[in-house]
């Protein structure tokens, strides 16, 4: 199953991830490739068979509720490309 | 033709945990820029969340106190978009199986009627961090303290069918909320937001019309304004022939308008799926069961026990249970006052109109509960009048110490001893001899209505001091002596 140039391009929008035109249809190609997989996959009668929200057939471990965590702002900052006052510096983006 | 406004709302309520829903950062409010954001919370590569406990706990009372089933199997899906205050790219939520399922609540309408609004399920997922877009050269400074705090996001069905009725329903979910003690519920400070999907259509129509969402509503009043002017924006804009479209709007206080967030259209696809990083959370009946026998006295239950037990007015029992601390409050006049009916008019009237004109919450009433029952109980034994009370009142507002302290300090004590009201009575008597008169001449079923102008003028004499019980009962004879 192809995959078309428009749906190519909204995925690749959605994902921030820079596709040229040339290499469009080598990425249709290789996704075709795995929606035939998944398309296999389909083929395989799963009646009565309980849908995995993940491959692990375990359960959560939860944690109690304390903070453990100690203020490392000066360290975290120190990585970011620009920063001040204690804030991430970004391009502008406004809603 | 007549129009039928439907609204559905979706409440995020930040839920009152020490640390984050997926690490252990803390959650408290007003700390300085990004000291509460750790490794975890700012998507470092390598780090994995694991679920906070109490999120869970308090997601569940919210579920059984909305009489709602409880996903006793509940999953987290990532919804994927970009945005800066949202550092994984995507945000942790629950969509095929939530914490909180079908429920349904009862709200109080104003001119006391009661409704049913259907809870279409509630889910825990993480709250993103801020954005600030002041004066950085140009870009935007990113605070994630925020981001990580857990939130349950409360989704009604479209049963609501006027903005009343939606302030209503967000009053009862705060109401739920604070007494449960899971939120602060504080919306000044965003603990608690709401979005609205406003739609309108033909009375009698089945179908619903398109419908907008207004998004990020913080506070009571302006979720009533912005409710009403959408409704009225799409009514008029079908009437002029137009279409109303699908779309998120934001609601400006100060034009009192909803606009078109436009910039968000694109973007309306999340690719949700199940959240690799997190197995799925099991929850046994015993510990369901278990977080049901810890569930507190919740506002309905409370108000019908103050109808019973204090024998207060539906109305009255309404008021007073709306918020916990107010009905705590009460409860606390009451018992140490012996007076329920007195405590309830109180806490509602002078009580509730100083915490209004002094801008306080009744945990910082400059009045507590020990000083207004003692007032109360003044009242009671005859030592002052109502209308002394008020001054004594407010003479204990403005920290004079408590009702006997005032009451001592001003000479406020009521004179309630016979002689000294005889001679009050026989002055003003003297005194009137003209209103005397027209009292023997007049027709006897005016007579009572007569005694008014002698009652003020003794009362003025004693400084609103008089028992008035006394001064009606010593002035009828003494008037009717003189027939």
């Amino acid at each position: 199953m192809a995959v078309d140039a428009q749906t190519i391009e909204k995925l690749a929008e959605l994902a921030r991830i820079a596709i040229s035109e040339e290499t469009i249809d080598e990425v249709s190609s290789r996704l075709g490739d795995v929606l035939q997989l998944v398309d296999q996959l389909q083929a395989v009668n799963t009646d009565g068979v309980e849908p995995m929200a993940h491959p692990l057939d375990e359960v959560q471990v939860l944690r109690q509720d304390a903070v453990t965590e100690p203020n490392q702002r000066e360290a975290f900052l120190a990585l970011a490309p620009q920063s001040e006052a204690g804030l991430y510096l970004v391009p502008k983006v406004i809603d | 033709m007549e129009w039928e406004v439907v609204i559905g709302l979706e409440v995020h309520v930040q839920l009152a945990t020490q640390s984050k829903i997926f690490s252990g950062a803390s959650t408290a409010f007003g700390a300085a820029p990004n000291t509460q954001a750790c490794a975890v919370d700012l998507a470092m590569p390598g780090t994995l969340p694991v679920p906070n406990e109490e999120a869970f706990r308090f997601a569940v009372m919210f579920g059984l106190a909305m009489n709602a089933e409880i996903g006793k199997r509940s999953v987290f899906e990532r919804k994927n978009y970009f945005y800066p205050d949202l550092p994984k790219g995507y945000q942790t939520t629950q969509l095929e199986q939530p914490i909180v399922g079908e429920g349904q609540i009862e709200i109080h309408l104003e001119d006391g009627s009661s409704k049913t609004v259907r809870l279409h399920h509630a889910h825990l997922e993480e709250d993103a961090g801020k954005s600030l877009h002041e004066d950085f050269h140009g870009m935007s400074g990113i605070d994630l303290n925020r981001a990580g705090t857990p939130l349950i996001e409360i989704v009604s069905e479209p049963d609501m069918r006027s903005a009343a009725e939606a302030v209503a329903y967000l009053k009862k979910i705060h109401s739920i909320v604070t007494y449960l003690g899971i939120s602060d519920g504080d919306m000044s400070q965003g603990s608690l937001r709401c979005d609205a999907n406003v739609s309108v259509r033909l009375k009698g129509e089945e179908e619903l019309g398109t419908r907008t969402e207004i998004k990020n509503l913080n506070s009571f009043r302006f979720i009533e304004k912005a409710i009403k002017v959408e409704a009225q924006r799409q009514i008029d804009l079908i009437e002029d022939g137009g279409k109303v479209v699908q779309e998120t709007r934001l609601y400006d206080a100060d034009k009192n308008e909803t606009r078109s967030m436009r910039s968000k259209e694109v973007a309306n696809d999340y690719r949700y799926f199940p959240c690799p990083d997190l197995l799925p959370v099991v929850l046994s009946d015993e510990y369901i069961e278990q977080v049901r026998g810890d569930l507190p006295e919740l506002p309905d239950a409370k108000c019908a026990r103050f109808e019973k037990e204090y024998g207060l007015s539906a109305y009255d029992a309404d008021q007073l249970t709306q918020e916990r601390s107010t009905a705590n409050y009460f409860e606390q006049v009451a018992a140490k006052s012996g007076e329920a009916k007195l405590a309830a008019n109180w806490v509602m009237g002078e009580l509730a109109a100083l915490l209004n004109r002094e801008e306080k919450s009744i945990e910082q009433s400059p009045v507590n509960a020990e000083h207004l029952a003692g007032l109360i109980a003044r009242i009671k034994d005859g030592t002052i009048s109502s209308k002394i009370a008020k001054q004594v009142f407010e003479a204990m507002a403005n920290g004079d110490g408590d009702a006997d302290t005032v009451i001592e300090a001003k000479g406020l004590k009521q004179v309630s001893d016979t002689g000294a009201i005889e001679k009050l009575v026989d002055d003003v008597i003297a005194a009137s001899s003209a209103q005397v008169e027209n009292y023997r001449n007049a027709d006897p079923d005016k007579r009572p209505k007569m005694m008014g102008f002698f009652v003020g003028q003794i009362m003025k004499a004693s400084k609103g001091q008089a028992n008035p019980q006394m001064i009606n009962k010593v002035l009828k004879e003494k008037l009717d002596a003189l027939l």
